[in-house]
């Protein structure tokens, strides 16, 4: 089986957001593989132990962003691509064009991304690179059955599971409850480090600068106003409970 | 400069959620003067466009078909590009819903069109749309332009200012008909298990009562769905809640999880790690219930009771209860 993952490299959840000059600041913030992300390599190494093949993980990023790929390799994937030309930085118009460009002659059976990303969180570059590819998808999956080229996903609905039938080449974006992902062992870091990493520029994979420049463009970036610690109630329960009531009918006037 | 906008209604069981209403309202102010339409696609539309009209849209293009009973993104994405063809807008506004956070994508890599994701208001600057929207989960948030003649925008629920419905107006409603043979769309839905408890959607919740590690236990959740049941609220968790599965992974919340921004927000026994943090600061009222006094999450709380969940939760219901039936 020919299983793809497309990933992401993003800020650690557990950072702070600092802006400065109007950008937001990287330096010193730790990086990570995007969390959606993991659930979608995790469920690609097991398709592979399952069904063999091999599991290709893609990302575009500057040069930090070689370590997620090698974080994906370390957990088991077999080869990595790593586009680091800035032409393929934008935003998600860019990102899909430019992913579709490096998968149009791939003959993925399936590519798995995170449902989205946790920095911008848009959650468009998977479904609009399937669109692009025209091969059907399904999004936020938590469960995924593959037997000869037909597939049954779970798909998570606000809630509700939607049990959805398809068939392969598939994209499919992971949600959370859909594995738990491995922590890469030693030797899987150590194998990790001569596995297969290509680096494509923009005129291998045939991209034209001007036919993916972004169509949406950042103006301002801004923090929320910081929230000041409020008022701490006192008194036994009983009276606590009955003033909280109050407050909230009375001076929030949210019931 | 006028602009034509369609708005996507957003249905779920059949009725019309409130974020249409929210949709249409700022479209009228982001028309400045151009048409608002709005798009029912569904199985059935009966019912739902008359409303659509008291909100603003002055022609109403339906799409309804069995196969569009739930949603299948081939079958949506065909009846919503048959809709743009014929409305030719130059701003498409879709909920940042199930739906919508599906479908937009697939329309705008379709139309070669950008997009700008989860908007939490649009405002007009020198004749431009501005969006504003969350990124880091809240943490920071962005303004946005998209450029070209055509673009799409999803908007999060519970944000954008819903106007008052006026009853006296109507609009043209104009039934397209669509052809969606069953071996024309690449997936199909097997069944449908609910699981959202007690109907009520946390994105659209104006209340909502959420349990962290302190909780304990799947038992531990209780009191907090007594209190939720009484309040008409949503229950939430926290990651460190649904890692030690007390619930399930869809009623979390944070910067993996939902972001939810309602009136009000119970964080009872969360401690409020950074990742929480982000997906729950932006409620207008927080209320924090914990028995650690330095835990982050009275930082963040407008109301705050140190001191046992277990003890308060329910004093706290039958509070409520007594006040509620006043």
């Amino acid at each position: 089986m020919n299983i793809y993952v497309a990933l992401k490299q993003t800020f650690d959840t557990e950072e702070k957001i600092v802006v400065e000059g109007g950008k937001i600041k990287e330096d010193g913030v730790r990086f990570v593989m995007n969390p959606y992300d993991e659930y979608a390599v995790e469920e690609a190494i097991k398709l592979r132990d399952e069904h063999g093949g091999t599991v290709t993980v893609v990302t575009i990023g500057p040069e930090r962003a070689q370590e997620a790929l090698r974080t994906a390799l370390a957990m088991g994937a077999d080869e990595a691509v790593h586009i680091t030309d800035e032409v393929a930085f934008g935003d998600e118009f860019t990102a899909s064009t430019v992913l579709a460009k490096y998968f149009a002659d791939k003959n993925a059976d399936i590519i798995l991304c995170g449902n989205m990303a946790v920095d911008n969180g848009s959650g468009q570059t998977a479904i609009r690179l399937a669109e692009l590819l025209n091969i059907a998808h399904v999004g936020t999956i938590t469960k995924l059955e593959i037997s000869g080229t037909d597939v049954v996903a779970h798909r998570d609905a606000e809630g509700d599971v939607e049990v959805v039938g398809a068939k392969l080449p598939l994209l499919v974006t992971c949600q959370q409850g859909l594995n738990d992902p491995r922590y890469p062992s030693l030797i899987g870091i150590r194998k990790a480090n001569k596995k297969p990493l290509e680096n494509p520029s923009a005129g291998d994979l045939g991209v034209d600068a001007g036919a993916v420049a972004a169509k949406s463009k950042v103006v301002e970036t801004f923090l929320p106003p910081a929230k000041e610690g409020g008022r701490i109630l006192a008194g036994d329960n009983a009276e606590r409970v009955k003033e909280l009531v109050s407050l909230l009918k009375n001076e929030a006037k949210v019931l | 400069m006028s602009r034509n906008i369609l708005v996507l209604a957003d249905l779920r069981n059949g009725g019309l959620r409130n974020v249409t209403f929210e949709m249409l309202s700022a479209a009228v102010q982001a028309a400045e003067g151009g048409n608002v339409y709005a798009a029912v696609i569904a199985g059935s539309a009966a019912g739902v466009t008359d409303t659509l009209a008291h909100y603003g849209a002055t022609k109403v293009f339906v799409v309804e078909n069995a196969a569009l009973e739930n949603y299948v993104p081939d079958a949506y994405a065909t009846a919503l590009e048959a809709i743009i063809k014929e409305a030719n807008p130059n701003v498409v506004f879709l909920a940042h819903s199930a739906i919508g956070r599906d479908l937009a994508p697939k329309l705008a890599a379709r139309f070669g069109a950008g997009q700008v994701s989860d908007i939490i208001n649009v405002e007009l600057e020198g004749g431009n749309l501005v969006f504003t929207r969350p990124i880091y989960a809240g943490k920071a948030f962005t303004k946005n332009v998209v450029e070209g003649d055509l673009l799409f925008a999803t908007v999060r629920p519970n944000n954008l200012t819903k106007a008052d419905a006026d009853t006296s107006r109507t609009a043209d409603v104009t039934t397209l008909s669509v052809e969606l043979p069953a071996d024309s769309l690449r997936t199909f839905i097997k069944e449908v298990v609910k699981k959202s408890t007690g109907g009520v959607d946390l994105s659209e919740a104006k209340i909502i009562v959420s349990g962290g590690r302190g909780v304990k236990s799947a038992e531990g959740f209780k009191p907090l769905q007594e209190l939720a049941d009484v309040l008409g609220a949503a229950v939430g968790a926290s990651r460190a809640a649904c890692d030690a599965e007390y619930c399930d992974y869809a009623l979390q919340i944070g910067q993996t999880g939902k972001v939810v921004t309602p009136d009000l927000y119970f964080a009872v026994g969360i401690s409020g790690a950074i990742q929480h943090l982000a997906g729950m600061s932006a409620s207008k009222v927080i209320v924090a219930i914990n028995k650690d006094p330095e835990a982050p999450i009275f930082k963040v709380a407008d109301y705050g009771i140190v001191g046992d969940l277990f003890e308060i939760v329910p004093l706290l219901t039958e509070e409520l209860k007594n006040v509620l039936a006043e």
